[in-house]
């Protein structure tokens, strides 16, 4: 079966067993939005059962909905009142990540999560033993992680110094929250930044002395959550461009950083010319001296001279 | 899928979870609606035996438990079951906090690699009446877009041999492993598979993105047992990580922000610098990390990382 066509049947088989364990009713927006569909969709799904049932199809064989106004409840359930067990892959995927937050204190209560581990896995049966076929260990345990949940519970901005690797600074700023992301292994804080009156991210390794302030977040209109499904790193098309060329050991840059343009070569054997934007000059200087040789500044000349010079002179405090 | 067919396959579950008996797939064919009626002719016959396979193979795929057995002692034909108790998801009743934990635990397969298994869980488990919620602005989500994760994580599942091109990251071309897959691994935010590489002889663990083409599993299920308690995270851990260094760096005042952020200031030397112990598993990385700093920071000890340092530095000196 198609994936779309596993999770209809899923959900159709989940519907019933749904409404009766709320006999009072369920709004058809909440049911909609539990089930990750959309209200058009629900109304298909639930005139489908409605024609559903034991064979014969008489009365009291069949599904039976009650529709009052905007809710919908189930009136008689044609035997099928509890959901379908967990297929493996379901178990597996629900027990994996119940162990992955075992391992972050800071972000759920861990005897909260133990407990749910338990009951999960005692309703999940055996697939349970399977689960050893995937592990996720985060191992991103920053102490301000719980400071950070705590500030988005209780809706409250923050005081933080933050770290700019790229500067090499600190800098010191009162920021909004609006959620707490993990991308690619790294904690980040999304919020408003009063400081340069925008939505940034703070990874949350290089956040110290973080104070939740009494003050109530409370980010502007025009702050929106950023869409990070083309990476972190969105350089804007003004920026320069700095051109290097990377030996086959820095390769990786290219897929690191968005590079615009990325060229193989023969000299160095391996090699690849890339052309990467930043509107930092600083950011590239450390990048390429971090490289230890193995990238070579094409464009600027200033820029590798720079780099040259630094070590030179780094160089002559070695023997002095 | 079209609404006919799911609206047939509800049906059979409906009819075999309502009954005792064992039914004969011609009784099936009469009381179930949706399915080619009996005409005399061997097209409808024919026709009615591949719609009813394929809604076998659909339901047991959707890990509906389908029981065969004789639908009495005196009767030679098979007939078809669902046992309730094999196919209901055991009582489960989770508190708020651990509901919590578990929508919390779920967003973790965010558009990530088990996903739809996830969102499959949820769905069983909302139906069972438990009450996911999912207040906090918390996305905690795991690398997606790693192409060979579905087929490593399938065969590691179902213990089969697999066999993939792997290319390492100083090579050109890749190699052909022949792999016991134990599991996938996401450590630090980047995927590995763990296994035995039958090649080898010994365990080997894999970046999931050097990986090339699509990785085959052949031979039979449960062709090998991984061995018993292996924490995958942990030979992860070992292959990938290293033994700890301590290193004594001196830094100009003022200088080097984000290394005193992880380091341990030793007060300052003759030349009024200041000393700084810093204690890492990535020498390599932080010899780089120090030779962008130029003459602001310099490596006191040990001579093996000054000595790396002065090599970058050399390098990056040179007149290009």
């Amino acid at each position: 079966m198609s994936a779309p066509t596993t999770d209809r049947m899923t959900r159709l088989l989940a519907l019933v067993p749904y409404l009766e364990a709320r006999p009072g009713g369920v709004r058809l927006a909440d049911a909609a939005r539990d089930f990750g569909i959309s209200e058009g969709q629900l109304q298909k799904d639930l005139e489908l059962l409605w024609v559903c049932g034991l064979p014969g199809h008489g009365p009291g064989d069949l599904v039976d909905l009650s529709f009052e106004g905007d809710r919908v409840r189930v009136t008689d359930t044609a035997g099928l009142a509890r959901p379908l067990r967990l297929a493996t892959d379901e178990a597996v995927a629900l027990v994996v990540a119940l162990r992955a937050l075992l391992d972050l204190p800071g972000l759920a209560e861990t005897d909260a999560v133990s407990r749910a581990l338990v009951k999960v896995s005692a309703a999940a049966g055996e697939p349970v033993d399977l689960a050893g076929a995937v592990s996720v260990s985060i191992d991103a345990r920053e102490q301000v992680l719980a400071v950070v949940r705590r500030a988005l519970e209780t809706g409250r901005a923050l005081h933080l110094h933050y770290y700019v690797p790229s500067r090499d600074e600190r800098t010191e700023r009162t920021v909004h929250p609006m959620r707490l992301l993990l991308v690619e292994g790294h904690w980040y804080l999304e919020a408003w930044c009063r400081r340069v009156e925008g939505t940034r991210l703070f990874r949350l390794d290089r956040i110290d002395d973080l104070t939740v302030l009494d003050e109530a977040a409370a980010p502007p209109e025009q702050a929106r959550p950023r869409d990070l499904d083309d990476g972190l790193y969105q350089p804007g098309e003004d920026q320069p461009l700095v051109r290097l060329r990377l030996d086959r050991s820095a390769r990786w840059v290219a897929d690191y950083y968005p590079v615009e343009q990325s060229v193989p070569v023969e000299d160095p054997p391996g090699g690849l010319v890339v052309d990467v934007r930043t509107a930092d000059p600083g950011w590239a200087r450390r990048l390429v001296a971090s490289l230890g040789g193995a990238a070579q500044v094409e464009d600027p000349p200033e820029l590798a001279e720079e780099i040259a010079a630094a070590a030179r002179a780094a160089l002559a405090r070695y023997t002095a | 899928m079209s609404a006919k067919r799911a609206e047939r396959l509800v049906n059979l579950v409906f009819a075999l979870l309502g009954t005792r008996q064992f039914v004969t797939a011609e009784r099936i064919r009469v009381t179930v609606p949706g399915y080619e009626p009996a005409d005399g002719t061997e097209r409808a016959d024919e026709a009615f035996k591949r719609m009813f396979e394929r809604d076998k193979s659909d339901l047991r795929e959707l890990g509906v438990p389908l029981e065969t057995g004789r639908t009495s002692m005196f009767d030679p034909d098979e007939g078809y079951r669902i046992a309730r108790s094999a196919y209901e998801l055991p009582e489960i009743t989770l508190t708020g906090d651990e509901a919590a934990a578990v929508g919390l635990a779920l967003r973790l397969w965010q558009s990530a690699q088990l996903g739809g298994a996830a969102q499959g869980a949820l769905v069983k488990l909302r139906a069972a009446g438990v009450d996911v919620d999912a207040a906090l602005p918390l996305q905690p989500r795991l690398d997606a877009g790693e192409p060979a994760f579905d087929a490593c994580y399938t065969a590691a599942r179902d213990r089969r041999l697999l066999t993939f091109t792997y290319t390492r990251p100083d090579e050109d071309a890749g190699a052909r492993r022949r792999v016991q897959p134990w599991g996938v691994v996401s450590w630090h935010g980047r995927w590995y598979l763990v296994g035995h590489d039958l090649d080898r002889g010994a365990t080997r663990v894999f970046r999931l993105s050097r990986v090339t083409g699509t990785p085959r599993a052949s031979g039979p299920p449960g062709a090998f047992t991984p061995p018993p308690d292996v924490d995958l995270a942990a030979v992860v851990a070992r292959q990938v990580g290293r033994p700890e260094h301590v290193v004594v760096l001196t830094a100009r005042p003022g200088t080097a922000v984000g290394l005193r952020r992880r380091a341990t200031a030793l007060g300052t030397d003759a030349a009024g610098d200041d000393r700084l112990e810093i204690r890492t598993t990535e020498p390599w990385a932080l010899a780089d990390e120090v030779a962008a700093h130029g003459p602001d920071v310099l490596v006191e000890s040990p001579p093996e990382l000054r000595a790396a340092v002065v090599e970058r530095l050399t390098r990056l000196a040179g007149t290009r």
